[in-house]
């Protein structure tokens, strides 16, 4: 945990807007993803998919299916349980709720897979599928996640004896005093629907087992986590040393494909079956129905405690998740939302009841904020009430209780650390971008002719690169040790003394991580970053990494470059020293080469000194190898230890970012239609690596944030039905319906990490919910609308119109 | 056994010749059949746009469209933007503004913005926000793709000023500027287009 943080370091290509370096392929049409591979002998496979959300399968009639010509292979979810041991699970009791790649003997949500096909196209593997004939008997399914925890709810899974796959109340300080003591308590129920990520291109994977060599390589758009991939290679029955998974482009994820590795196992479960190269990628049912990356479905039931002059003093709050019929990751978008509990406020004590709830759903992965734009949202909803309770300004209230730029490093009631940050100057800069006073003009003149626009004010946090305790805190007696959550690289640079870094994750998903390793290795050798080869490693030779996720990816590929960069011009030194004959201590990295200090004639370019390395070994010293290449992999910097009786749960997701997202916008209150009039973002991500890429990533992330907040939504009725199972129902924003946003930044560096860079992929979605929700409430004042559930759809809106006018009879024409 | 139907089409300037399951839809043709993967498939419903491709200069979804429909006509995709190793304009102009994060719905996108250019080649940015509402992206909110193929009009008028061939030379045949100011419909334009094509194969 050394501070590295350098003050005012000069900079030559951190911090500059440059192309991005990934993007020529891309606009070529040649993205190189995962379903224009095509190996030699190649099949394909479907799945065929539950219709019911909880029945026990009788039995599975597959001789048609397996008769149609050009079919190779029907494999039902008995056979794949002996082919295949269960998937990878992180969850509580593994044993218990026991996950299959192919559902067994019962299915319990819409979309499960009950059988693979394989066939010499997709056309004739659908064919087949279709001729597949399942008995199932029909169980009562369970939908609702509170009538889930009642006694004689049907159970998803028998042997856990319950719904509730995981409770846990932790509490930090003294949170019944400060509610005795607190002048003003609010409480609410909030409503977090579920949502997901929806990337346009699904997850996919090709899967080739060679009987000869026993190599089972499988190219995947979804699995990072180099050093978790014995656990897969446990599901598949082969030794893990004889897995080689291929990293492939993601035509986005959002966190859904983070460790999506179902698709995965099954093509590489069907290929060892037939024996040839299997393709399996996800047509758009599958993804919406059977991902397991739904994103957080959340009831609170919270309150608030508080002093009438605004300072906030705690929170106590119940939540009920719905985690769906599986829960792979146990509650860790729980332990996300404990890194920043308490937002960017001095709120000293806070109690946090979880009830992870199992229905009969799609199981939750990660989607953009893995829980913690849920937290936020929730945080800043109670904020507001508090506001309205003591009648206090939105952005008073905020201002009184921000922690303030000289008590960083600080430590929240949770245990976690905030590293740095300068709060004010964010929602000061926010507020200087948008003419607050022109817009309360034009409220009041508005609601005049029966116009309502609103303002919503909000900041909040953005957690950073997470050690993995948030996975692992829940347990007293955890069944291993925390990790690192390294990430890795290596340079090699060859005898023309140009430069490949080698990648060991899943890296790109959309956000720009080449660009990133470019720029930082750019400012390392002081080359073009377009002259940065960036290739990737399988699984097979890899160093420890994790990939993209909780927006730590560009902070430890920086960390991992540094390193690797170091080594290397610790060996260029030795060699310049022996040929400019002068003393290692005496020499000076300047402008891509290594010089006697101060004596700019006195130098060795890197072309020279990787031609010595490569070619001349017998003319440098003995201790020289030939060769310049180094790597480095990067363990988190900064992670303690939680105390034994978890009354501190310690640092596990320290580099805090902070934004302040206004957004002006109108609301039609005859269609309950939302547009927006202006929409400010300022984000605070540490030092800049490319402000124009980090503004995509921003804007990106509001808009999905727009998404969540007003439209989207996996509906599932009373029945257990899909209800959105295309994107006719499934609405993600258009053009339309995304605003340009007027983006500022803030540059606070983290004294903890390389540089000083902060991750920043997730923010806009962590803090549109929160602002939207305010601005319709402001919008909507007249009418006492209180966004307590989103989406917060036009019916939705409508409703709590009618509801309001039904409160204050007045207000009806 | 199916009956096959032999189809005779032209994609991106090239006659081709092939039989194909009535069923067969025209994105699995392209890609698998043609091996032009940079028509992607995203919702198989004709909703997200991410399939789309130019028949005879007007986008379509080839994910909901049979490739037997596609028999005579002239087809182009994201392939045929670029030519002699030079960026189509569009293609350009999406770099430069960052235009894209994926990358998968971008060939989609750049196509469509070669049709909103065409019928009209100076947009307004409410007029391109409208254009591209066609299509869907989940990476990038929008904002820099409609800077894209406004930076497209700018630098595709610029061109079509200076030197009118310059985007014929650079272009598919439907993205020339020269093609747009003499197209409102689509008949007539298809034969120039065609021809367009064609000199551009040979020169």
């Amino acid at each position: 945990m050394a501070v590295t943080q350098q003050p005012k370091v000069e900079r030559k290509w951190i911090g500059k807007s440059i192309r991005r370096v990934e993007d020529p392929r891309f606009l070529l049409g040649r993205g190189a993803y995962v379903d224009d591979i095509t190996l030699p002998g190649m099949l394909h496979a479907a799945i065929l998919r539950s219709p019911y959300p909880h029945a026990t399968i009788k039995s599975i009639d597959v001789e048609a299916a397996r008769s149609l010509p050009g079919v190779v292979a029907v494999v039902t979810g008995a056979e794949a349980a002996e082919l295949c041991a269960p998937m990878p699970d992180f969850g509580p009791a593994p044993d218990k709720h026991v996950w299959r790649c192919l559902a067994v003997d019962k299915v319990r949500y819409v979309g499960e897979g009950v059988a693979a096909v394989v066939a010499k196209s997709r056309y004739l593997a659908e064919d087949a599928r279709d001729l597949i004939q399942v008995d199932y008997d029909p169980l009562p399914p369970i939908v609702d996640p509170e009538q889930a925890l009642e006694a004689g709810a049907p159970l998803v899974h028998d042997a856990l004896g319950s719904n509730v796959a995981y409770e846990r109340t932790f509490t930090f300080g003294d949170v019944d005093k400060d509610f005795a003591e607190a002048e003003v308590v609010v409480s609410d129920r909030l409503r977090w629907n579920r949502s997901g990520g929806q990337p346009l291109e699904t997850v996919g994977a090709v899967a080739h087992y060679d009987l000869g060599t026993g190599m089972m390589t499988i190219h995947c758009n979804s699995l990072t986590f180099s050093h978790f991939l014995f656990m897969m290679a446990n599901t598949l029955k082969v030794p893990s040393n004889k897995l080689d998974v291929k990293p492939v482009n993601a035509g986005g994820s959002f966190g859904s494909k983070f460790w999506a590795v179902k698709v995965a196992v099954l093509s590489g479960m069907l290929s060892k079956r037939v024996g040839r190269p299997v393709k399996l990628v996800e047509d758009r049912i599958d993804n919406i129905s059977n991902c397991d990356h739904h994103g957080s479905d959340r009831v609170y039931y919270v309150e608030m405690a508080a002093m009438k002059d605004g300072t906030l003093r705690s929170l106590r709050l119940r939540t009920i998740d719905d985690y769906g019929a599986y829960i792979q990751f146990g509650t860790g978008t729980h332990g996300n939302s404990l890194a920043q509990l308490v937002g960017p406020y001095r709120i000293k004590t806070a109690q946090y009841q979880v009830q992870a709830v199992l229905t009969n759903k799609c199981q939750q992965g990660a989607y953009r904020g893995f829980g913690s734009e849920v937290t936020n949202w929730m945080v800043e909803r109670m904020v507001d009430l508090v506001a309205q309770e003591i009648g206090m300004d939105a952005v008073d209230i905020r201002r009184r209780n921000f922690i303030q730029p000289d008590q960083f490093p600080y430590f929240i009631p949770t245990g976690n650390m905030y590293d740095s940050g300068n709060y004010e100057a964010v929602l000061d800069k926010a507020l200087s971008m948008i003419d607050l006073e022109h817009w309360r003009a034009e409220q009041k003149r508005l609601r005049e002719e029966g116009r309502y626009i609103g303002i919503g004010v909000i900041s909040a946090q953005e957690r950073s690169v997470f050690s993995a305790t948030e996975f692992w805190f829940w347990f007293d007696e955890p069944a291993a040790k925390v990790t690192s959550s390294p990430e890795s690289v290596t340079l090699t640079v060859d005898g023309a003394g140009n430069i490949t870094a080698t990648l060991y994750s899943c890296a790109f998903w959309g956000n720009s991580a080449e660009t990133m390793v470019a720029q930082l290795v750019a400012e390392e050798f002081d080359v073009e970053p377009q002259n940065v080869n960036i290739v990737y490693s399988g699984s097979n030779r890899s160093l420890p990494a994790t990939g993209p996720g909780g927006s730590r990816f560009t902070v430890m590929v920086a960390g991992a470059v540094q390193g690797a960069s170091t080594r290397i011009k610790e060996k260029m030194f030795k060699v310049a020293g022996h040929l400019l004959e002068a003393d290692v201590g005496d020499l000076e990295w300047t402008d891509g080469a290594v010089r006697v200090k101060g004596v700019p004639e006195r130098s060795k370019p890197m072309a020279e000194i990787a031609a010595w390395l490569h070619l001349f070994k017998h003319s440098l010293p003995d201790d020289i190898e030939s060769g310049l290449e180094a790597s480095k992999v990067y363990d988190h910097p900064y992670t303690t230890m939680p105390s034994d009786d978890r009354t501190n749960l310690g640092v596990f997701y320290p580099f805090m970012g902070n934004a302040c997202h206004i957004p002006v916008i109108e609301v039609d209150i005859t269609t309950g239609h939302v547009t927006f009039l202006q929409y400010v973002a300022v984000h605070d991500a540490g030092t800049l690596v490319n402000p124009r890429s980090l503004g995509g990533q921003i804007i990106g992330g509001t808009a999905q944030g727009i998404g969540t907040a007003l439209y989207e939504r996996y509906v599932y009725d009373k029945d257990g039905q899909l209800l959105t199972s295309s994107y006719m129902d499934y609405l993600i924003p258009s053009a339309m319906e995304v605003p340009d946003l007027e983006i500022g930044h803030e540059e606070t560096p983290s004294p903890f990490t390389v540089h000083g860079i902060k991750g920043g992929g997730e923010g806009g979605r962590m803090m549109t919910p929160a602002a939207l929700s305010a601005a319709i409430d402001d919008a909507l004042a007249p009418f006492g609308v209180r966004c307590n559930e989103l989406p917060a759809t036009p019916e939705r809106i409508v409703n709590w119109i009618e509801e309001g006018r039904s409160r204050q009879p007045e207000l009806t024409e | 056994m199916v009956d096959r139907h032999r189809i005779e089409l032209v994609v991106n300037g090239e006659t081709e010749t092939q039989e194909v399951e009535p069923r067969r839809l025209l994105v699995d043709f392209l890609r698998e059949d043609l091996g032009l993967l940079g028509a992607h498939i995203g919702c198989e419903h004709g909703v997200c746009g991410t399939c789309t491709v130019l028949m005879n200069g007007e986008t379509i979804r080839s994910c909901i469209t049979f490739a037997v429909q596609a028999d005579g006509q002239e087809i182009t995709t994201v392939e045929g933007l670029a030519s002699n190793g030079k960026f189509h304009p569009v293609q350009e102009a999406f770099w430069e503004k960052q235009g894209l994060q994926c990358g998968y719905c971008t060939p989609a996108m750049m196509l469509r913005t070669v049709e909103i250019l065409r019928e009209n080649p100076s947009p307004t940015r409410d007029q391109v926000r409208e254009g591209i509402a066609s299509q869907l992206c989940r990476c990038t909110g929008y904002q820099y793709i409609i800077d894209a193929v406004l930076e497209a009009a700018r630098t595709m008028s610029a061109g079509a000023e200076t030197d009118g061939k310059v985007l014929v030379k650079q272009g598919a045949g439907p993205s020339s500027a020269e093609a747009a100011a003499q197209t409102q419909g689509s008949g007539p334009a298809l034969e120039e287009e065609a021809e367009d094509a064609s000199r551009q194969k040979e020169s």
